[in-house]
């Protein structure tokens, strides 16, 4: 018996040596070591994973990829991929890595859920002729409006700093060693051109990104990496990171190999080492801790930024954000169970948490019944590919949603799930400088820009078609969805409507 | 010096019309003030608890000393400059130091220079649970930490770099607690007066002093006696933990694709 058994290849290579000029271009993208030129003709080995980097870049469209049907015997209950994770938990006895968000079939309720449009009774806004306002607040409300002697409502009043965005959009916080210098250079750039929030992720910043830290908001997590006293005064907004939807309750662990010099500088730790996070903050233990952290922010900080804490959807999610907000942060994020991330393990990301949808709806009632919500900016993020799941993620209860996957897909990543080796064939999620080098800053700029907004517009047609003139309208505006899908008492739990109810 | 820094003081026990000390923001608002006035020297009198004091002091000529107890997250992120403490400090002293110099007369409590990636921290006597806790360096700019007495258990958890020094004095036995050096993966812990293999976390070992261990030790030693006026025997043998890897979850994982 051998000790390793092969797992069958998922994915089937097809060059068509008609359309093949022999460029040997595809040899020199492929990152995976898949492709090989021999006797005059590109040959195929293992490991190809789909990240489609040879299809999209052939010059004769010459190369196909396509999933190669099942070699397991058909089963209903162990699946092809759980005899896969199996053998190759028994090849190697190892926690078994992924990345990107969760892979399971778990119910997507974005789907699930029509938005309202406005007819007759209330007019619709045409955003091309009509201001439809998308600024966003991020930071803790005042509670009251100031009037000076004129008459006029004074903003400067409010004694807790307020960052202003002009989409209710923030990057989400991806770090530098996860991804590329190239790739979170294009992210801050884009958020600085955008007038957007870019989180750093818990890897420090770079001295490159400092001009662009007004558009930034730094992240303070349990491996304080790279957090320095002048790292946290230059940006806009802190962070601290006590979970990631991707993997709640789980700390961070960026290998050895990717801690090179770079990563080691802004890190700030020894080359070659792993940069490990602890599961848990050591000084938090309670919400009383929390607040220690939340204060000490503050005061280092002057009290001219806010401070949020970010936390992973897990099931008890409004007791603790509601611990959180009395803490005194001043937003609140929350990371739901289709998260991403770099590099987790599998039975954590697959696993554990609860979708975003569910989560901010939990957390926004919650807080309204605590007469809490009017006092914080609640972001949402985890898994909001396109504005349609912004627009209902607000409406659900969320001021600001965070994105991160379809910023990298806009820059070239085909969510082949392969971050956590480090080879990112589109030089994202990679540290080898021939890697990441494929990343142009400009172009990819662009790119993000282009894709943020289009969603805004389409925002601002979604607003304008349920007659509201500003996305602050829209925010936990849940009478304006409605549920479609198998299951009522989700619609019960989300305090959505089922289609076809009307305003009663 | 000049006469005027000589007489910066504030009253930290100064009491308001309810019969309260002086808040914590208005007390820290108020070191700001002093240190971005230019001042070099200031004394807080009575300290009572206020927590975060002089967190993000970066000034390295400031000199601040500190009478009474200061309350938790003394010195958080510290950037430069000294802080000398006449009593005991709680816990989170040092949170992620950067630099600079923190000298407590007395004991410091839990987490005690958690996560710091340089400067100085001296405390008299004795520290408690996780102590040292992900202190880390890099291209030769680590945290030198040293407890006089005794220190709990965890002591130098996730430790990535730096040094720490346990003293012993006037403790009987192992000065450190259990689980010491759990996860570490970077630095050197060393305790005057030994400790049991048992009382390694995982991922720690114990290793032989060499010449260069002696001249950090006897170093640190130098800065703790000149600290508190006091002589250390320097003939109790000293033992050194450190990592057994700079990688110690390697294997751990399977990154196959399934």
């Amino acid at each position: 018996m051998r000790p390793n058994i092969k797992i069958p290849e998922k994915y089937r290579v097809v060059i068509d040596n008609d359309a093949c000029i022999s460029c040997k271009r595809c040899i020199k993208e492929c990152s995976y070591g898949v492709l090989d030129f021999k006797d005059e003709k590109v040959k195929v080995k293992d490991g190809c994973v789909s990240c489609l980097r040879c299809v999209i870049e052939c010059p004769t469209s010459a190369i196909e990829v396509s999933e190669k049907p099942s070699q397991f015997a058909p089963h209903a209950v162990f699946s092809p991929e759980i005899r896969r994770s199996i053998i190759s938990q028994a090849n190697s006895g190892g926690v078994l890595l992924s990345s990107c968000g969760a892979n399971a079939e778990y119910m997507d309720i974005f789907n699930d859920i029509l938005l309202d449009a406005a007819q007759v009774t209330n007019p619709s806004i045409d955003p091309l002729r009509e201001p439809v306002e998308t600024k966003t607040y991020l930071g803790r409300r005042p509670g009251k409006v100031v009037v000076d002697e004129n008459g006029k409502i004074d903003l400067d009043a409010s004694e807790t700093p307020i960052v202003v965005m002009d989409m209710p959009i923030m990057i989400g916080h991806i770090s530098l060693g996860s991804i590329s210098y190239n790739a979170q250079a294009s992210l801050f750039r884009a958020a600085s051109e955008l007038n957007i929030i870019a989180g750093t992720g818990e890897g420090g910043l770079h001295a490159d990104f400092y001009p662009m830290a007004k558009n930034l908001c730094a992240e303070v997590a349990s491996g304080r990496f790279g957090v320095t006293s002048n790292y946290l005064r230059e940006v806009s907004c802190v962070d601290i990171k006590i979970g990631q939807g991707a993997k709640p309750g789980h700390g961070g662990h960026l290998p050895g190999e990717k801690v090179q010099k770079l990563i080691s500088e802004t890190r700030m730790i020894p080359l070659g080492t792993d940069a490990l996070s602890p599961y848990p903050h050591h000084d938090i233990y309670s919400i009383e801790d929390l607040q220690q952290l939340i204060s000490v922010l503050k005061e280092s900080t002057e009290y001219k930024v806010p401070v949020g804490v970010k936390i992973a959807a897990v099931h008890n999610v409004g007791a603790i954000a509601s611990g959180i907000v009395r803490a005194g942060a001043d937003f609140l994020t929350i990371d739901g169970l289709r998260g991403g991330t770099g590099s987790a393990p599998r039975v954590i990301r697959d696993h554990a948490g609860m979708p975003i949808e569910i989560a901010v709806s939990a957390v926004d009632q919650r807080l309204e019944q605590e007469g809490l919500r009017d006092k914080v900016t609640l972001c949402a993020s985890g898994s909001i590919r396109t504005a349609a799941d912004m627009i209902k993620c607000i409406a659900l209860g969320a001021d600001v949603v965070g994105v991160c996957t379809s910023a990298m897909v806009a820059m070239g990543c085909t969510v082949c799930q392969q971050c956590h080796r480090g080879a990112c064939s589109w030089g994202i999620a990679t540290q080898r400088p021939e890697l990441s080098s494929r990343i142009d800053i400009d172009i990819a700029t662009r790119r993000i820009v282009n894709m943020f907004h289009a969603w805004n517009e389409e925002l601002k047609e979604i607003l304008g078609a349920m007659g509201i003139d500003s996305v602050e309208s829209l925010v936990g505006n849940r009478d304006r969805l409605r549920y479609i899908g198998p299951n009522p008492r989700i619609a019960e739990i989300l305090d959505v409507k089922h289609s076809g109810e009307g305003w009663g | 010096m000049s006469k005027r820094s000589e007489n910066m003081m504030i009253d930290a026990g100064m009491r308001n019309d309810l019969g309260h000390p002086l808040d914590y923001r208005e007390l820290n608002r108020r070191i700001r003030e002093v240190i971005a006035s230019g001042e070099d020297r200031l004394v807080l009198m009575n300290v009572m608890g206020q927590r975060y004091i002089a967190s993000a002091t970066s000034n390295p000529r400031m000199r601040i000393e500190i009478h009474g107890t200061p309350g938790n997250d003394l010195g958080a992120f510290l950037n430069g400059g000294v802080i000398e403490v006449f009593g005991n400090a709680q816990d989170v002293t040092a949170n992620t130091m950067n630099d600079g110099r923190i000298i407590v007369h007395g004991n410091s409590g839990d987490i005690t220079g958690l996560a710091a990636r340089g400067g100085t921290l001296l405390v008299k006597g004795n520290s408690g649970y996780r102590v040292g806790i992900h202190i880390k360096e890099f291209e030769g700019k680590g945290p030198n930490l040293v407890i006089g007495g005794y220190v709990n258990d965890y002591l130098g958890e996730y430790m990535a770099g730096g040094t720490i020094l346990v003293l012993g004095l006037e403790v009987e036995g192992s000065p450190v607690g259990l689980h010491v050096g759990a996860g570490m993966h970077g630095g050197r812990i060393y305790v005057r007066g030994g400790l049991e293999k048992h009382q390694l976390g995982p991922a720690a070992c114990l290793a032989d002093m060499d010449e260069k261990d002696e001249k950090v030790v006897s170093n640190l030693i130098d800065q703790y006696e000149q600290a508190f006026n006091i002589k250390v025997d320097r003939s109790v043998p000293v033992s050194k933990v450190m990592p057994l890897d700079s990688r110690p979850f390697r294997g751990h994982y399977d990154s196959t694709t399934i």
